[in-house]
């Protein structure tokens, strides 16, 4: 019998012929950059894309729900600014020790996802739309009141976080390999996870719910666990986040951000997890270099991304598939 | 499975009224009655997709009345949809596997690639041969013609391995010869295990029934054997009429 591998994802497949490809050379492209950035004294480049993958790494976690269960979490920035809080708050209180504050930022986000997700995920479609943006807006407001840690003018954080008493993280590019390692790890997990029993029992949920239901499958309980995985990503990128900018603003938690994360993942392609970070470089880059341009670019930028979502369905991967195609063909 | 004195309401509309009936072991009951009879609420409430409001359900002993439609089906009741229900962006294999995952094991498992383990493929695709789509396989299950999307369903059934299988009206839409393909088909599941059978096609329904309940405005109207149901007067009367020989 033909080896099993890759039935599910047999159609997804040829429309990417590359889809095993792309993502190592991003990665090895990410790698490079540093060396390439100090080689052309571009030294910028490297903040620029340390925010890329930090982003990446919450597009992926969105990516995550939204492309395998038809979850649209409209509120995915809360976990990012909790996540940046932990770092924060801990550090306000003299507490800089990085795997203190990685615990922390997890298991905060992790609780705020069960506790949202088992009213939100009661919901369906719109509704769960509606629901996730409240309780985003929740986070927001609260720690915009939050008076000791500088309400909405947010924190400042002086000393980044620390390795059991080292130093490591002070220069940006050692930062730089952390947060690629853990855009890595991040995106390892997802992969793994949706080729999981978990991950097949998830994406049958988002393809005919009930007929997974009665072939015996608490869905619930599946949707809430990918929702808490999704928000620790989200954590995870809010503990990077705060380490490279040394900042925590409640501004982190806003729905633009929530909505900016959502747009990445339609961007690059929903429910192919390289295409989160395709979509996060994209979006990020793309904003740069438009503002570098014109003070107008936002009436550039957001015609460009109605374009996109409306023509390319497949993100900027089922273009980039279906040109290759036409090439090819001739 | 037994079901006692079950009743549903939608405001006015009795859907359900006072309906008994059971299933005994390796029987297949059918139940008929025309449109608007109740027949799909009925297969609602013993699924657990909507909850009665009075009467019991009890099965293998246990009474789920107030049970969760997974938990239905992680006991072995198993159903087949009227409006064919597959997942259809997964490959026909993984419907299956799906179907199979359901009955072995945790699936709280998140390392591993679930499309290489053995012990789920190789029940699925006995499955498959069974219904006869192990050519089919790779497929996505969207790919499928109508006929063969029945099939799926039956493959799937069967790899949920159940203890009561639910057949929600299997014939609606079939051609005459997909009728009968099905019909030989579920004649050598028959006796496998119990099978309630909702169905328009009387001919199916007079092929496969060891006991027919015909349901009438929510109520049974009568119930026994194809032979006793085909001659009962009050079921000539209102459903069956005059043509039936």
């Amino acid at each position: 019998m033909p080896s099993g591998r890759h039935f599910a994802f047999a159609d997804r497949l040829r429309t990417s012929s590359g889809a095993e490809l792309t993502p190592i050379l991003i990665f090895a492209a990410l790698a490079l950059l540093p060396a390439a950035a100090a080689l052309a004294g571009q030294g910028h480049l490297i903040s620029l894309f340390m925010r890329v993958m930090i982003f990446a790494i919450a597009a992926l976690g969105l990516d995550l729900i939204v492309g395998y269960g038809a979850l649209v979490s409209f509120g995915h920035a809360a976990f990012v600014g909790l996540g940046a809080y932990a770092v924060g708050i801990l550090a306000a209180h003299g507490i800089n020790d990085g795997f203190l504050a990685l615990a922390a930022a997890l298991l905060v986000t992790t609780l705020f996802a069960i506790a949202t997700g088992i009213v939100s995920l009661r919901t369906e479609g719109v509704y769960f739309i509606m629901i996730t943006l409240a309780f985003g807006q929740m986070a927001y407001f609260t720690a915009s009141s939050l008076a000791p840690y500088g309400g909405d003018d947010g924190l400042t954080i002086h000393v980044r976080n620390t390795a059991l008493g080292f130093d490591l993280l002070r220069h940006d590019q050692a930062l730089y390999y952390v947060v690629l390692a853990s855009l890595v790890g991040s995106y390892l997990l997802c992969r793994a996870l949706v080729a999981s029993r978990f991950g097949r029992v998830f994406r049958g949920a988002r393809e005919n719910r009930i007929r997974v239901e009665t072939m015996g499958f608490d869905v619930f309980r599946f949707q809430l666990v990918a929702y808490a995985i999704s928000g620790a990503l989200g954590g995870l990128s809010g503990f990077l986040l705060a380490n490279a900018t040394n900042f925590v603003s409640p501004a982190y938690m806003s729905w633009h951000r929530s909505g900016e994360l959502i747009i990445m993942v339609l961007l690059g392609g929903m429910g192919r997890l390289h295409g989160a970070i395709i979509g996060a470089a994209a979006f990020l880059l793309l904003e740069q270099w438009l503002s570098d341009l014109t003070e107008h670019w936002k009436m550039i930028f957001g015609p460009f991304l109605v374009l996109v979502v409306v023509f390319a369905r497949g993100g900027l991967i089922g273009l980039a598939g279906e040109l290759s195609r036409k090439l090819r063909r001739g | 499975m037994r079901v006692e004195a079950l009743c549903k309401r939608f405001g006015g509309l009795i859907a359900t009224d006072e309906v008994t009936f059971d299933v005994q072991s390796g029987e297949l009951h059918a139940v008929i009655g025309p449109n608007g009879a109740g027949k799909t609420t009925l297969i609602n409430q013993i699924c657990g997709l909507i909850a009665p409001d009075a009467g019991r359900i009890i099965f293998a002993g246990t009474d789920i009345t107030a049970m969760p439609a997974h938990a239905r089906a992680a006991l072995g009741l198993a159903r087949s949809f009227q409006i064919t229900s597959i997942l259809p962006e997964f490959s026909v294999l993984e419907n299956v596997a799906l179907a199979v995952q359901a009955r072995s094991g945790t699936s709280f498992r998140f390392f591993g690639r679930v499309d290489a383990e053995e012990a789920l493929n190789a029940p699925a695709l006995a499955a498959l041969a069974e219904a006869g789509l192990e050519s089919r396989a790779g497929v996505a299950a969207r790919h499928l013609s109508h006929g063969e999307r029945r099939a799926l369903e039956v493959a799937i059934a069967l790899a949920l391995k159940p203890r009561l299988l639910l057949l929600d009206e299997p014939m609606a839409g079939a051609g005459h010869e997909e009728t009968e393909r099905l019909i030989v088909m579920l004649s050598r599941l028959k006796g496998r295990f119990p099978m309630v059978l909702v169905e328009h096609d009387m001919r199916a329904v007079f092929a496969l029934a060891d006991r027919i309940s015909v349901l009438l405005y929510g109520r049974i109207l009568a119930s026994g054997t194809p032979e006793l149901v085909r001659n009962h007067p009050q079921v000539i009367a209102a459903y069956l009429g005059t043509g039936m020989e």
